[in-house]
């Protein structure tokens, strides 16, 4: 496994510059938000943790459909298939790097980002934390959507389709858990448990429902 | 060690390309599939190492190699399809090394197996820069790094040239002479000695 974690890591960092597309995009995102909505720090302040969200939803979508797609295309996962890893672990491998290079570096520039959006102390910390612990799940969901979409000629907006309504719950308990923090007199913990709850539920169940959607879609 | 197959049929889409074919090859036999293109040859190879499912009819293997005794067929195959499964941004070397690890029961090393090949000195080269034999000549390699008993070669000579194919001769007989099996779907002779042909027929009731 250590193997295909290695290769997995080198693909995506000769490939397709790693880290940095998903960030800009993530980056292009938050920066347009305040244009939109007016230089209102207060109202800013309030929609912040929404934003980064929104902009960390997106921005993890654009690796996904080259998860299985590269592997599929150049013979890659019929060794995949056939080999004595269990497929589901290979699944988790690919979600785990997947997240590495999109949902890992969101989480550590959002302070950064947080600057566009009026947003520092506590509330920032809480919008890390759950972007921590909740961009993994979309990595995972990603995985089933990926594997759905793998023989399409055209899967990337199905796959988004198929995504984002999935994620709908992550994104309410996330951005919920920020605003307890900032001000509100709803409590942090148990939105932000239900986060990581979802996030550990997916972990589990992505790469195996993934793995079947591989084996029947790929003949 | 016996691979038998016992009336198996395997849908492609819709139909029926494969249906109530039957045979069996022992190690040290070659068994070469021939027919005319649309024949299921590639459907036949793709069910034998389990990416398509059998509709109908059953796959055994008597007498397997110790070391694969808990194996299923498809485990003990290494798969040699129309594509190389290289990684063009990786260097020959790290991609051969990747599939050691990932397939396990190591054989040959690197530097070896691709000298076999006639790759020597290539492994830091990245695969893109590889032509179209010499990427076909690294997917073999891929064979030898790793062992398995059961060779699946589909079109395995596609892009070699005269030289290439002989060496691939050699290796094929190699292993044949190890107790292997080696079934091959093939248009051109392999120049192999101890082989049996399958001639598979386009069904025209589909």
């Amino acid at each position: 496994m250590k193997a295909l974690l290695i290769r997995e890591l080198r693909l995506s960092l000769r490939s397709g510059g790693g880290a940095i597309p998903a960030l800009l995009f993530y980056a292009a995102v938050v920066i347009v938000i305040p244009f939109a909505v007016g230089p209102d720090p207060i109202l800013l302040a309030t929609i912040a943790g929404a934003c980064l969200w929104i902009g960390a939803l997106l921005a993890s979508l654009l690796g996904l459909e080259r998860m299985f797609r590269d592997d599929a295309e150049d013979g890659s996962l019929d060794q995949m298939l056939i080999g004595q890893t269990p497929l589901p672990l290979v699944v988790f491998v690919k979600s785990l790097v997947h997240w590495t290079v999109t949902g890992l570096p969101l989480t550590l520039t959002a302070p950064l980002f947080g600057i566009f959006l009026g947003l520092e102390g506590a509330p920032l910390g809480a919008a890390m934390a759950t972007l921590a612990v909740g961009t993994p799940s979309i990595s995972f969901i990603g995985a089933v959507g990926a594997a759905v979409t793998v023989s399409m000629a055209r899967g990337g907006l199905l796959l988004s389709v198929l995504v984002l309504p999935l994620c709908v719950p992550v994104v309410i308990f996330a951005v919920g858990a920020v605003r307890a923090v900032s001000g509100s007199i709803d409590p942090f913990w148990p939105p932000f448990l239900m986060v990581s709850g979802i996030s550990l539920l997916f972990a589990v169940l992505g790469p195996f429902v993934a793995a079947l959607a591989l084996r029947q879609g790929h003949g | 060690m016996k691979l038998a197959a016992n009336a198996i049929a395997v849908m492609r889409g819709e139909d029926i390309v494969v249906d109530a074919l039957s045979f069996d090859v022992a190690s040290g036999e070659a068994l070469l599939v021939k027919g005319e293109n649309g024949a299921g040859k590639s459907t036949m190879l793709r069910a034998i190492a389990g990416l398509l499912p059998l509709e109908a009819g059953s796959l055994t293997i008597e007498g397997s190699d110790p070391d694969f005794a808990e194996a299923t067929i498809a485990e003990q195959c290494h798969y040699l399809g129309h594509e190389n499964a290289m990684k063009g941004n990786l260097s020959v070397g790290e991609n051969l090394q990747f599939w050691q690890d990932f397939a396990g029961h190591p054989h040959l090393t690197i530097l070896e197996a691709l000298d076999m090949v006639g790759l020597d000195g290539l492994d830091s080269v990245p695969f893109a820069h590889l032509s179209t034999g010499q990427r076909r000549r690294a997917s073999i390699a891929r064979m030898l790094v790793s062992y398995r008993p059961i060779w699946l070669l589909d079109e395995p000579t596609a892009g070699l040239d005269d030289a290439s194919s002989s060496q691939f001769a050699a290796l094929m007989g190699a292993h044949l002479e190890d107790g292997g099996i080696v079934i091959a779907a093939t248009h051109v002779p392999l120049h192999l000695e101890k082989t049996r042909e399958l001639v598979l027929q386009t069904s025209t009731d589909t």
